[in-house]
């Protein structure tokens, strides 16, 4: 027998010893980092950043696959006893000696895991990991020319950039409220004092907004750089328009923090995306009722909210509880009870 | 319907009322759900699993007797955690709201021989819906008893405190069963039905698993004490049996808990169905450490009011739950244990002879007994 077999066999019955749990269920307790556990890591510093920004430095569980600059990493925190997962760019080059990794977080306005991660998040304490992921990356090949264009926190993807990549001639702007709101100031400052980059930083508080028009002037041969831009959606909409208006839509790359923003209304159009069924619904009709009227196979128990026998996958979109008013996001992992719930807005579920 | 309602004092108004005043208890504890609420039953699962890690451990020299003793009773207590305050309240969906997969009534398996999604549909949805409903809840008397003058006699019945106690050592194959609805379903034609035999073979893979792991894989890795680690396993599982039986009996069958018929239910309303909820649910009263043993089912009323608060808050909901019962002049059924688990077993024996008198019976009740 091979020893691959062997230590198949082996782990067979260490499942038998511990069934109905497994073998992980108890390793859990003491190493949850150990190779082959689910991806977790533990929170070992918080460094503030500026009066709402923080960098979390993060130990990676074994099975960590490293990232490339520019990617971002789903984390999963458990805030007020509920697990929330958010996607951060990785702010730490990919050659750090210690294993560790970064990101960096500005805390926006209600925002839930951004505020506990910047003022509440303590050393020690195990969140969950995704493998790092995204496209927002340099090429292989080294372009003559760079140009970061970028505002608020999307500055945090560049910088994971900047530090992992020296290039010969790179040129910022950066827009921030004020000088104190530009996240990893003294680093930036550094590095032009170094003669590592040309700076532009836009305060858009006394400047106003960066009028996609100016990078004429900012930076006069913008249209011959390879661009990397994130931050806000109208700045990447204007920048997305700017340079397919010069034919020059290649160069430039952009990455966007937030997809859609869920507006949560009353009724509206549910799809059952399994089934390819979509149908409108209103605030007030549960939507197990909606899925089965529709003719779509809904999982379905006591019809009153207590036996959770009806949870199915909120895939996007918001639904509200009848019996609370309380609104659902979609989320990954997020799923709900469809007997007590009605369309806030349209939404897609999983059946 | 026992002869006298003990509800007939309200009004349909004061019943939405109650209705609404519940209401406003369940949101409460849930807007206030939180970080000590899911520290907590993390908290408790760490401790399942150590001391049965530690129990197992220990009994690996078990033909020593202080450590069979040791282990014995750490690895019941262990059993009782998994079964009652973890298994038991996860499987209701009373921790889904921490959205951790791993505590998830979706995702949980218990050391139980029925599978938790069986499990999960006669329990939550068929029990918690139609709570002491004649006929539609088959968990008064698990379908072996009759627990209720208005249940109908069989000399069958005669010999219910054998099944009872029989039931109580083997609680968890009764339940398995019980969950498979197999006295219905061993007709010849039911028996093959592919739903059914799926289901079947569902709890025929748990049990073998368990029986493997309870039965020959510790007791083999004992070694020398094989036969002390298998009567220890055996012990712990007939401990839990009991133990988990006996609290299951003192929350619909004490005296004093009411049982209703089919037709009350049609078109019930959320105040009525809260009350009766209220009316055939009885608690049992102690320490915290009792509560905790029976993972909060001493709080029955509370629990079946609202099946999927988290069951560390039902201790505070039962303050208020009590004050609403004395407000509306209804009983709470309470009890310690052992009364409870006196009066629960009265009634067995009780009951396992004719009803001794017929005029208790309701009018409407006794034509369908002469029709029939």
């Amino acid at each position: 027998m091979t020893s691959a077999a062997l230590r198949s066999r082996a782990w067979k019955l260490l499942e038998m010893v511990t069934t109905p749990l497994l073998p992980s269920d108890y390793l859990d307790l003491v190493s949850p980092l150990r190779a082959g556990a689910d991806l977790r890591g533990r929170i070992e510093a918080v460094h503030p950043e500026t009066g709402d920004a923080a960098t979390i430095v993060i130990r990676p569980g074994r099975g960590w696959r490293g990232h490339t600059a520019g990617q971002y990493v789903r984390i999963g925190v458990d805030v007020d006893g509920v697990r929330l997962w958010r996607a951060y760019s990785i702010t730490s080059p990919t050659n750090r000696q210690d294993g560790r990794v970064m990101i960096t977080v500005k805390a926006i306005p209600d925002g839930k895991v951004s505020n506990h991660l910047v003022r509440r998040a303590k050393p020690g304490t195990l969140i969950q990991l995704d493998q790092p992921a995204g496209d927002f990356v340099l090429p292989q090949a080294k372009p003559a020319k760079v140009l970061y264009l970028t505002a608020g926190s999307g500055i945090t993807p560049v910088m994971g950039m900047l530090r992992d990549i020296e290039f010969d001639d790179v040129v910022m702007v950066h827009c921030a409220p004020r000088p104190q709101d530009v996240i990893f100031r003294n680093e930036l400052h550094d590095l032009v004092a170094d003669k590592k980059l040309r700076l532009t930083e836009v305060h858009t508080d006394t400047d106003g907004m960066l009028d996609i028009a100016r990078l004429d002037e900012l930076v006069p041969d913008w249209a011959e750089r390879e661009t990397w831009a994130c931050g806000p959606a109208g700045l990447l909409d204007a920048a997305e328009k700017h340079w397919t208006e010069h034919g020059i839509q290649e160069r430039l790359h952009t990455e966007r923090f937030r997809p859609s923003i869920v507006v949560a209304g009353d009724g509206g159009e549910v799809t059952f995306s399994s089934t390819g069924k979509t149908v409108d619904a209103d605030g007030a009709t549960p939507l197990l009722d909606i899925g089965e009227e529709a003719g779509v196979l809904m999982p379905s128990g006591c019809r009153m909210g207590i036996c959770f026998g009806c949870i199915t996958p909120l895939k996007a979109g918001a639904v509200r509880d009848l019996r609370t008013g309380k609104i659902t996001e979609a989320e990954p992992g997020v799923l709900i009870q469809t007997c007590v719930s009605a369309a806030a807005g349209p939404c897609d579920i999983e059946r | 319907m026992t002869a006298i309602d003990p509800t007939a004092h309200l009004t349909a108004e004061q019943i939405e009322e109650l209705g609404r005043e519940l209401d406003a208890i369940r949101d409460e504890v849930i807007a206030g759900r939180g970080e000590k609420d899911a520290a907590y039953i993390r908290k408790v699962i760490s401790a399942q699993r150590k001391l049965e890690l530690v129990s197992r451990g220990v009994l690996l020299f078990s033909f020593f007797p202080p450590a069979w003793l040791l282990g014995t009773a750490g690895l019941s207590v262990a059993k009782i955690m998994d079964n009652m305050e973890i298994g038991h309240n996860i499987l209701h969906g009373q921790w889904d709201w921490m959205r951790d997969p791993k505590i998830h009534s979706t995702t949980w398996e218990w050391d139980h021989v029925s599978p938790s999604d069986q499990w999960k549909h006669s329990h939550n949805e068929l029990h918690h819906t139609y709570t002491n409903v004649i006929g539609k809840d088959n968990d008064l008397g698990y379908g072996i008893m009759r627990v209720d003058e208005d249940q109908k006699w069989h000399p069958f019945h005669l010999g219910q405190p054998l099944w009872n106690f029989i039931n109580a050592c083997f609680f968890e194959y009764g339940i398995a069963a019980y969950d498979l609805e197999l006295g219905k379903n061993l007709h010849k034609r039911r028996r093959k039905n592919p739903e059914f035999r799926a289901r079947a073979k569902a709890v025929g893979r748990k049990i073998r698993k368990q029986v493997l792991k309870d039965y020959v894989i510790h007791p083999l890795l004992s070694g020398p004490s094989f036969l002390t680690t298998l009567a220890a396993t055996f012990t712990a599982n007939l401990v839990r049996n009991i133990w988990s039986h006996s609290v299951i009996m003192c929350g619909h069958f004490p005296e004093g808990v009411q049982v209703f018929e089919r037709r009350s239910i049609k078109g019930e309303t959320r105040g009525q169905w809260y009350l009766r909820q209220m009316m055939g649910s009885a608690n049992i009263s102690g320490s915290k450490a009792m509560h905790f043993m029976t993972g909060n089912l001493s709080h029955q009323i509370e629990h079946h009011l609202f099946p999927d608060l988290p069951s560390n808050r039902y201790a505070e909901v039962a303050v208020k739950v009590r004050a609403l019962f004395e407000k509306y002049e209804l009983e709470y059924v309470t009890g310690p244990l052992p009364k409870q688990v006196f009066s629960a077993w009265h009634k067995v024996f009780r009951l396992s002879l004719p009803n001794k008198n017929p005029k208790v019976k309701t009018p409407d009740r006794e034509q369908e007994l002469v029709a029939a």
